[in-house]
């Protein structure tokens, strides 16, 4: 079975798990029916409790799914903390259905799933050794990446039913009203966990920061949780997110950044009250501030910026060069913070952010959207999710949401060391390339050729070359030279979903 | 030609590769280590054992620490180590280069 980007998918998991192939990036209008979950209802009695393992007995069973959020990302002191107690309780068979594994999990999900604690997981992505271990067939059924919009989806429609979420915060009152704003180990927008909050049967509260009731402004409401757990630390704060932004010095990722800023102002998108996104690689943030440049140059300033944050982005904020911030996540202490100070800086949840499913979402108001790639091919398509070696190492994050935007810009370098990153194909279509609009290297720029609007609006800017993405693919290999193939066996070690739930690739477990 | 004497050439920076050159008795044997074996490691082995053979070289013990080095770098640090290990290298083989 073939999808329209002409990936092979394993016939019989998807009819097993009636799964439908990709087709396209249009969403159209269907009409879906939520779920809701179900509510032990309570006066809020008792739900201050001591102990982390007696809440996991008395909640956890055989075959259920759990959650947690990765806000914490490589400070999370949560996860481990449960995880230990569920492997020790000997309870088996769930299904791991985090926002997102970071790092420091790596361990006891492996571990976790040795001892069959955990024999399915659904992610944004992984990295590191749990990438490794799940790319050479260590997991039995096949992980199942979405989204951040894709998961939010996936919740709502009741693909994902979490029993019980595991929710860190820095900060709650004995009821459980929290937020990510406060306490030691901070980490601002709390968008991605506020759906396990709104979705789970079971929510259950971990802090390290009691604080007297009732906590504003809650993020998380009392209406939503069952238990508040007082655990010793949340996080590690160093570890959340990198406290000064470092601005790049690497004059590759600073050519590749002034171009970016060359397309977007020179597209028909650059007008007062545009929107815009950027991730928080090295690049991204040197946009960010060329970008600064040119909206004070042109007297243009920005309705709204969207996503993961930065301190750059909300810098531009601060000098009302951008009216709001819609947050999702924070990258750093410094766009945390501001979110606690800023209320033009609003806290969104990963529907709100980027679910297809949804009476609208903000990615399809995003005008421009800088988006970054291990790999894209010469059909536009984008690899976020594994290496040229065939081992996932990656997510696909908002990549694939943000993606609708009008003007969608994949910034990457040719080559990574001796790795092409303009390839004949990707190792794994994460995004589809009827969704990309251009590519900027540092050696110049190519445009998707459905967009005659742009090539005849892009192709005489001073200093950019205009390449086909055949002229740098071909670039890129007379450089490296041409790689072996990957050897894969038939085992189907994970399918990756586009934001409305059909799969758009399928991985293989790499052969040893 | 024989070597005289184990040499080195290249460094453990990105994009670089790191030569090690010793004396050998059965033939040239490469122990590579790369990020990219899987995909480049044979025509990185290819490489050494090319510019290797240019010098008469027939027996070699080869450790190469590659950190995704291109093709021409590869080239210049095994010429590099070579000559060092020839001990030519105040007096290269022009025609190898």
């Amino acid at each position: 079975m073939k999808n329209s980007v002409e990936r092979e998918l394993p016939e019989n998991i998807m009819n097993k798990l009636n799964l439908r192939p990709y087709k396209s990036t249009e969403i159209g209008n269907p009409e879906i029916q939520r779920v809701a979950p179900k509510v032990r209802t309570t006066t809020g009695e008792g739900k201050l409790v001591e102990s982390l393992e007696k809440v996991v007995k008395d909640n956890v069973k055989n075959g259920m799914t759990i959650s947690f959020h990765h806000h914490f990302r490589n400070g999370d002191f949560v996860f481990n903390q449960v995880m230990r107690i569920i492997i020790d309780s000997g309870i088996k068979e769930l299904t791991l259905a985090p926002s997102s594994l970071t790092g420091v999990m790596n361990n006891l999900v492996i571990e976790a799933i040795k001892k069959g604690t955990i024999t399915a997981i659904t992610s944004s992505g992984m990295r590191g050794e749990l990438g490794e271990f799940v790319s050479h067939g260590g997991l039995k059924n096949p992980v199942v990446f979405r989204s951040h919009g894709g998961r939010a989806r996936a919740i709502e429609e009741g693909a994902i039913k979490i029993d019980v979420a595991f929710l860190g915060v820095p900060n709650a009152d004995k009821l459980g009203n929290a937020n990510g704003m406060e306490g030691n180990a901070v980490f601002g927008s709390l968008g991605y966990a506020l759906m396990d909050a709104q979705y789970a049967n079971k929510v259950v509260l971990l802090t390290d920061n009691l604080v007297p009731y009732p906590n504003t402004p809650a993020s998380i409401k009392q209406t939503q949780v069952d238990y508040v757990v007082k655990v010793d630390k949340v996080g590690d704060p160093d570890k959340i997110g990198s406290g000064a932004t470092r601005f790049t010095k690497d004059p590759k990722e600073l050519k590749i950044a002034k171009t970016v800023n060359k397309v977007i102002v020179n597209s028909p998108y650059f007008k007062n009250g545009f929107s815009f996104q950027t991730g928080s690689g090295g690049a991204a943030l040197a946009v960010t501030r060329y970008l600064r440049q040119s909206m004070i140059d042109n007297n243009i300033k920005a309705s709204f910026a969207l996503g993961g944050i930065t301190k750059p982005t909300t810098d531009l904020l601060n000098e009302g060069l951008i009216a709001k911030v819609m947050d999702v996540q924070d990258f750093d202490k410094g766009a945390a913070e501001s979110m606690h100070t800023n209320n033009k800086q609003q806290e969104i949840d990963a529907s709100w952010y980027a679910d297809p499913y949804n009476k609208g979402a903000m990615v399809d108001q995003l005008d421009v959207v800088i988006l970054s790639a291990l790999e894209i091919d010469t059909k536009f398509n984008v690899n976020v999710m594994s290496g040229s070696d065939g081992v996932i190492r990656g997510a696909v994050g908002g990549h694939q949401d943000a993606a609708t935007a009008k003007l969608t810009i994949i910034s990457a370098p040719l080559v990574r060391g001796r790795l092409a990153t303009v390839v004949p194909d990707v190792t794994t279509v994460v995004t589809p390339g009827d969704s990309v609009d251009v590519l900027v290297t540092e050696v110049g720029i190519a445009i998707n050729p459905k967009r005659k609007d742009l090539i005849a609006k892009l192709s005489k800017l001073p200093g950019v070359k205009i390449y086909s993405i055949e002229e740098l693919q071909k670039m890129a290999a007379k450089l490296v030279g041409t790689p072996n193939p990957i050897e894969y066996t038939d085992k189907t070690v994970a399918l990756v979903e586009y934001r409305d739930g059909t799969i758009i690739d399928a991985i293989k477990e790499v052969k040893k | 030609m024989e070597i005289k004497r184990t040499a080195i050439a290249g460094t453990l920076e990105s994009s670089d590769i790191q030569i090690m050159l010793s004396k050998g008795t059965e033939g040239i044997q490469v122990t590579l280590k790369s990020d990219v074996e899987k995909q480049f490691g044979d025509q990185i082995r290819k490489v050494i054992t090319s510019v290797l053979k240019s010098f008469n070289i027939e027996n070699a013990k080869v450790t190469a620490v590659d950190k995704g080095a291109l093709d021409c770098v590869i080239k210049a640090r095994t010429i590099t180590a070579s000559q060092r290990a020839l001990e030519i290298a105040d007096s290269p083989e022009w025609e190898v280069l």
